[in-house]
């Protein structure tokens, strides 16, 4: 079974984010970089997959040359082979433009199963693999938080609000995933050594026979103008008082009069 | 030329959610704005008999999918009946919740029409005819405002965070035709929750607690969550140590919540969290910790002993209800 894992580099969740001077973008040099975590869980279901089923798990990010670290970790935790889309005719492109851009790279390399994140902790776009499943004529499965796959389908547990859903489907298709799905294993220093060796192939839109012009800033559809950081949370007030009793009469007085929010 | 407010109201086995409404009065307010109409969608099996209660919230007109083939969502019969509404009245804005379903729908439907869709958004205003989104970007560390390319311009709109407004209008129904196409996935199995249980994304309040609860037992968080008609909620910590299911967690990785009141117990307030509950209303933190960082985003602080805290507030709150 061919797995595709999209991976996506993002900044490590603790990362302080600063503005940049265009006010629409981050400044990306002190950003610490990491695998977007429900990418991870993507890469360790796929990784199960295949000791279960057998196959190849591919890992496939479109972004800068510094997510060749990202992919190598995906391969250090088991991944076979990483494939880089970097080109820079993709910056600046939203959902619709990276998508396009996977689905070719995808339809390049071949895939029975596509696995990615429920969204990217960056953009919190939640976008891109349903733009992928489309442009494929596959389907998709949201938030997955357990699967088994049997005779060419899927059954997966969705998470939906208040309860879960299962669902099945053929194979190929795209799922998402949530947490609870699994825990992520960590890359084993013979993993390390071993992911060196394995193949990272790059790729660029004319390889994937894709049009500049139907990427990138130009094209894009959902276009951030400017980036604020909300508003301060106003300074907070610890409530004083000599006893327990009294700290939590004043609370509720707070609640009801001043906040009014019960 | 597209004329319109285009709003996808989610209901669920018969009744809507809460967004639903937050939706309709969303794009009601656009549309006045704009001094144009909005119509809405219903999709379901058993539905034409609570469509009407979207006129209440300034819908004009009501288009009524009602088909057995439509009883629970599914990604392609939704995305092709939906496709078909919107291609025959080519509206101007097209909006949805921001449910776990309005996403997996609005992200599939804005790739088929080839139109720009902005996710999880907490306001939207009008720049003449041109919507502009607000939306969290990083965890909420930084508010994006976005402009949308392509007709229609597609927004969700993030749950609990719009007003549901009264403005009733004629809300006449009309059907459409049942054609969903090939769907590829089969609903096996619906595992529901006990009903009582309002989902966190819908919360006025929530009550979460986290490591210092120091064991499985919830049940002063329980017993507070219900005197406030709340929901209990947990951090990753309380959840990774098998105390609390992982949908109860709130945060990076969890559900994104704003309540009007989210009251965190034994949280210390780690960035991560904070994603998940940044933008509540009101945040009351309780921690025996004064060094605790949740204290600096919350609106008040209690430091003290959960244990001693609770039981002590729900004392006041009986005294005064
Ligand atoms: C990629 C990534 C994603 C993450 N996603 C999430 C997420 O979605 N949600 C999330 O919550 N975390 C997430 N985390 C984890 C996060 O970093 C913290 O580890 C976690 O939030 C800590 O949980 P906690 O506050 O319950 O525990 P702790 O940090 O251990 O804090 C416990 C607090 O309880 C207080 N306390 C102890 N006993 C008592 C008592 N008797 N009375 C009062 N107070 C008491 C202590 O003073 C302390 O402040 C993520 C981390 C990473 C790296
Ligand atoms: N540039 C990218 N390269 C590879 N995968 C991506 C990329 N962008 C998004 N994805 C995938 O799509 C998921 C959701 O991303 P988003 O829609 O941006 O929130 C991510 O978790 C990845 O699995």
């Amino acid at each position: 079974m061919d797995i595709v894992v999209l991976l996506k580099q993002v900044p490590d969740t603790e990362t302080l984010i600063q503005i940049a001077g265009d006010k629409a973008s981050i400044r990306t040099e002190d950003v610490k970089w990491v695998i977007n975590p429900y990418d991870e869980f993507a890469v360790e279901e796929a990784l199960r997959i295949k000791e279960k089923h057998a196959g190849k798990v591919t890992i496939l990010t479109m972004g800068a040359e510094r997510a060749v670290e990202s992919i190598r970790t995906a391969l250090a935790m088991g991944a076979d082979e990483g494939v880089l889309i970097d080109d820079p005719a993709t910056q600046g492109s939203d959902a619709l433009g990276t998508a396009k851009v996977l689905a070719a790279a995808l339809k390049d390399t071949g895939y029975d199963l596509v696995i990615a994140g429920q969204r990217a902790v960056d953009d919190d776009g939640y976008q891109v693999p349903a733009a992928v499943a489309e442009l494929l004529g596959i389907a998709q499965v949201s938030m997955v938080v357990k699967e088994e796959i049997t005779d060419g389908k899927i059954r997966c547990e969705c998470t939906i609000e208040g309860g879960i859903m299962v669902l099945e489907t053929d194979l190929p298709a795209l799922f998402t995933t949530q947490r609870g799905i699994n825990e992520p294993r960590y890359a084993s220093l013979p993993g390390i050594m071993k992911a060196k060796k394995k193949p990272l192939i790059k790729k660029t839109l004319a390889d994937l026979k894709v049009d500049p012009s139907e990427v990138g800033e130009a094209q894009a559809k959902c276009r951030v103008k400017s980036l604020s950081f909300p508003p301060e949370r106003s300074p907070g007030r610890i409530i004083d008082g000599e006893t327990v009793e009294a700290k939590a009469a004043e609370l509720v007085r707070l609640l009801r009069d001043e906040a009014k929010v019960i | 030329m597209a004329q319109g407010v285009l709003v996808f109201a989610e209901q669920v086995d018969g009744s809507f959610r809460k967004i639903a409404y937050e939706a309709v009065s969303e794009g009601r307010r656009l549309a006045d704005t704009l001094g144009d109409t909005v119509s809405a969608v219903v999709f379901g099996s058993g539905v034409e008999g609570i469509a009407g209660e979207l006129a209440q919230y300034g819908a004009d007109k009501i288009f009524v999918g009602d088909d057995s083939a439509l009883a629970d969502y599914t990604t392609d019969a939704y995305t092709n009946m939906l496709f078909e509404v919107v291609k025959d009245n080519d509206p101007r804005i097209l909006l949805f919740g921001a449910s776990s379903r309005g996403k997996d729908l609005s992200a599939r439907l804005a790739a088929r029409l080839g139109v720009g869709l902005a996710m999880d958004c907490i306001a939207l205003k009008l720049d003449g005819e041109k919507l502009i989104a607000t939306r969290p970007m990083y965890g909420g560390k930084v508010l994006a405002e976005v402009a949308l390319e392509g007709v229609p311009q597609m927004s969700a709109i993030r749950p609990n965070v719009m007003e549901i407004v009264q403005s009733p209008k004629a809300g006449d129904l009309e059907k459409v035709a049942i054609k969903t196409d090939v769907v590829k996935t089969r609903v096996v199995e619906k595992r529901l929750e006990v009903a009582s249980k309002i989902d966190l994304t819908e919360a006025d309040v929530i009550v979460s607690g986290g490591r210092g609860m120091g064991g499985p037992d919830f049940g002063a968080i329980e017993q507070l969550a219900e005197v406030l008609g709340g929901t209990v909620g947990a951090s990753r910590s309380a959840v990774d140590e098998g105390w609390r299911p992982h949908s109860d967690q709130v945060g990076q990785t969890g559900k994104v919540v704003s309540p009007n009141l989210y009251i965190a117990c034994g949280i210390s307030g780690a960035i991560q969290h904070l994603a998940g509950m940044g933008s509540s209303k009101y945040i009351v933190a309780i921690n025996k910790d004064p060094g605790a960082p949740i204290f600096k985003k919350a609106d008040y602080g209690i430091v003290e002993d959960l244990f001693k805290a609770i039981p002590a507030i729900m004392a006041e709150l009986k005294k005064v209800g």
